[in-house]
């Protein structure tokens, strides 16, 4: 195994269930500062993955670290802050304009004005959020305005990690393609570590460097893109490649 | 004074900051004409005294003035002699005035002299009806089963009234219960056969009834006296004394007449009979001021009065139930129990519940801020509630996963996404407030339902309007309000009035 600074998230032997196993006796490390895609049929246990990441949930077995530690036992809204968590529909609140909600965990952490100002005036470059939108309210925005502000809010802490819940599935593939190529810019300006849960193996393929199969209550297979596409472990993991060719 | 008298007081003070060098003396009267006159009379005469006067005239029914009296809510009230040996105190044989006075002082309440007329009940037909069926005397009533009986609700339940009426006459019949103050009209339009009524009633002259005689001499006598604490400044005592033996049956019944039929104010009224008797102050110069007959004061005391009713219910509610919702919403096995004892509040009638109040509050307004403050509970707890659970799933857990620290969930997510239901069940629960804080007026709580009440007891249509009219501007006017409170905390797309406003 490398040095731990490679890792930002390690789980070992890590176990979750709920009224049945998701899965059990998952060993798994996540490199850092790489986009990692969670691929697999829906019921896997995709989220419930990232969600053991962000210490929503806690496993029943095993042990998972994220960012070198184990999460706090208190003071998790802090830990969850160094975090970005974005989702599909982009989950944009409805009371609050645009830039309202990308700013909201910054005026909680009581930055600046300027500072806030500069970091959204910076995000809404990278991903394209141009025009006379900022006190615009989520339903006065396109589907793909609004899946751009929820990247923006979730990177505007300048969050060690990124953890994406299939956050670009419910846009039409147009946009889609364009989010894509903004996301990309942003993770070239920023490189921050993402954890990028979709069903989608064509937008892993685009989109990650590390890719993780899960079904049958584990994890099937992970490795670099390249590697598993290479040589898949198995049949299953083969269809699913063969899905998106 | 009681524990709780002392709480209430100390609740008055602090909500008012304003402390009386001395306290006013708290004249109260029953709800009729009769009592209204006689109620008005006292108030006056002590303050041509010099005594500060709190009135709860109309304060209700035998029950609450003498429990009132007894609290110590009340100083003074003017009850009968019949009443105090049959409903108050259960005196056997001749209620003689010792053996009266010796049954109230336990209760450190003083009988004085009476008025010197005496209003005993009786049962009146109209004189058509007795000529046809050849009514004379209650005794007649047997033989005529099929005579349609309504009595007042309090004449049914009394021992002295229809239980012993029955008894001795051998009725069978059950009357339905009716409001006194509208029993004539029914008598008139022919709706009902017979009544109970008062002997000094106006009514009996105007529309020609007849009352039957008691030829078993089942009524005892109903003289009216004034009832005081027995802690009553004595000065205060000796100016009530003056008024024994000023009136006869037929002075009282005209003063009953002239305030139903004359259309005379009560307040007139006993200011002319204070004057025609010689009853105010002798010492020279002092100025007899009669009471103004002043609409716009008037209005403009209830309808301030109703308000702080209103305010004072409804703000608190809204805390709590807010506060009761996001408990609800934070901890699920709470929220059955919470919403179905809010729901109980709701079923209660609001007379019960405030009859209910009065042993542990006493009267006046605490009481029924309590009571308005139970029924705005269940519309606004209700709605939040609703608004707090329907909140999407996604929303939730992203408030969650993005580190919001529960208050901050509150303040800048949930809250805010229920603050349309919210404000629109504070709306509901004022709007009901200002039509129940009507009924405030039966336990001495003042307000729009003092002349409501009072106008029901007089069969006076204009102060009915006086009190009806200005709390359905009130409820139309909160519509208003509330509109722009919604405007102000509720953006635009979200607001209730707009169904195109939802989550996107």
């Amino acid at each position: 195994m490398s040095a731990p600074g490679e890792f930002a998230v390690v789980l070992r032997g890590v176990g979750k269930r709920f009224d049945d196993w998701v899965f059990r006796s998952v060993d798994l490390v996540l490199p850092a500062k790489r986009t990692s895609a969670i691929v697999g049929e829906s019921g896997c246990g995709k989220t419930t993955l990232l969600q053991l990441i962000n210490a929503v949930l806690r496993p029943d077995e095993g042990s998972v670290e994220v960012l070198g530690a184990s999460a706090p036992d208190t003071g998790l809204e802090a830990f969850r802050r160094r975090i970005g968590y974005a989702v599909q529909g982009a989950g944009l609140f409805p009371h609050l304009t645009l830039v309202e909600n990308v700013s909201l965990l910054a005026r909680l952490e009581r930055w600046d004005d300027d500072d806030i100002h500069a970091r959204v005036g910076e995000l809404f470059d990278l991903v394209g959020l141009t025009g006379d939108l900022d006190n615009r309210y989520p339903h006065e925005l396109s589907g793909g305005q609004q899946h751009r502000a929820g990247l923006c809010r979730a990177m505007m802490l300048k969050p060690d990690m990124l953890l994406l819940d299939e956050p670009f599935s419910a846009i039409d593939p147009i946009t889609r393609v364009d989010i894509y190529g903004e996301f990309e810019t942003l993770q070239g300006h920023e490189r921050v570590t993402t954890v990028l849960v979709t069903h989608d193996i064509r937008e892993a393929r685009r989109l990650a460097d590390y890719l993780v199969v899960m079904g049958g209550g584990g994890v099937v297979q992970a490795g670099g893109v390249d590697e598993v596409v290479s040589s898949p472990a198995n049949d299953e993991v083969r269809r699913l490649l063969e899905s998106g060719a | 004074m009681s524990l709780r008298r002392a709480l209430a007081r100390t609740i008055v003070v602090a909500a008012s900051c304003v402390v009386a060098a001395e306290e006013p003396i708290v004249v109260a009267s029953k709800n009729f004409t009769e009592a209204y006159i006689l109620g008005e009379a006292v108030a006056q005469l002590l303050e041509s005294e010099g005594f500060e006067v709190d009135r709860k005239i109309g304060l209700g029914g035998t029950k609450i003035c003498y429990d009132a009296l007894v609290e110590g809510d009340v100083d003074v009230y003017v009850e009968y002699t019949g009443t105090i040996a049959e409903a108050i105190k259960d005196i056997d044989g001749e209620p003689t005035r010792e053996k009266l006075a010796a049954a109230l002082a336990p209760d450190g309440v003083e009988m004085l002299d009476d008025f010197g007329f005496n209003n005993t009940y009786a049962l009146a037909v109209p004189r058509q009806v007795a000529e046809e069926r050849g009514l004379g005397k209650i005794s007649d009533l047997v033989d005529h089963p099929d005579l349609r009986m309504a009595v007042s609700h309090e004449f049914l339940e009394r021992p002295d009234g229809w239980p012993g009426l029955q008894r001795l006459y051998g009725i069978q019949e059950i009357p339905d219960g009716i409001e006194h103050a509208l029993a004539y009209e029914a008598l008139a339009d022919g709706s009902i056969d017979l009544t109970d009524a008062y002997s000094t009633d106006g009514e009996l002259k105007r529309y020609e009834l007849t009352v039957l005689a008691d030829d078993r001499g089942f009524f005892p006598a109903y003289m009216a006296v004034p009832l005081v604490r027995a802690d009553l400044d004595p000065r205060a005592r000796a100016v009530l004394r003056r008024v024994a033996g000023t009136l006869n049956d037929a002075e009282m019944s005209d003063l009953n007449a002239a305030a139903v039929f004359g259309g005379r104010s009560t307040e007139l009224i006993a200011a002319s009979y204070l004057v025609d008797k010689g009853l105010l102050a002798t010492n020279a110069g002092a100025d007899v001021v009669l009471p103004q007959d002043n609409l716009v004061a008037r209005l403009t005391k209830n309808t301030g009065r109703h308000l702080f009713l209103v305010a004072a219910a409804v703000i608190p509610a809204t805390l709590v139930a807010v506060g009761l919702a996001l408990a609800i919403f934070k901890l699920p096995w709470f929220a059955r129990g919470a919403v179905y004892v809010a729901g109980l509040m709701q079923t209660i009638p609001s007379i019960a519940l405030l009859a209910l109040l009065i042993p542990l509050v006493g009267i006046g307004w605490l009481p029924a801020v309590i009571a308005l403050f139970l029924y705005a509970l269940l519309p606004i707890l209700r709605n939040a509630v609703t608004a707090l659970t329907s909140i999407e799933p996604t929303l939730r857990r992203v408030a969650v996963a993005m580190g919001l620290k529960p208050a901050e969930e509150l303040r800048h997510v949930f809250v805010p996404l229920a603050m349309p239901s919210i404000v629109a069940g504070v709306r509901t629960a004022t709007v009901i407030c200002i039509g129940t804080a009507t009924l405030a007026a039966f336990i001495g709580a003042g307000g729009l339902g003092d002349p409501i009440v009072k106008g029901l007891a007089l069969n006076d249509t204009r102060l009915i309007l006086e009190g009806a009219v200005p709390a359905a501007l009130l409820a139309v006017l909160t519509e208003l309000v509330f509109e722009q409170v919604e405007r102000w905390l509720v953006p635009g797309h979200l607001r209730s009035s707009n169904p195109a406003g939802a989550a996107t």
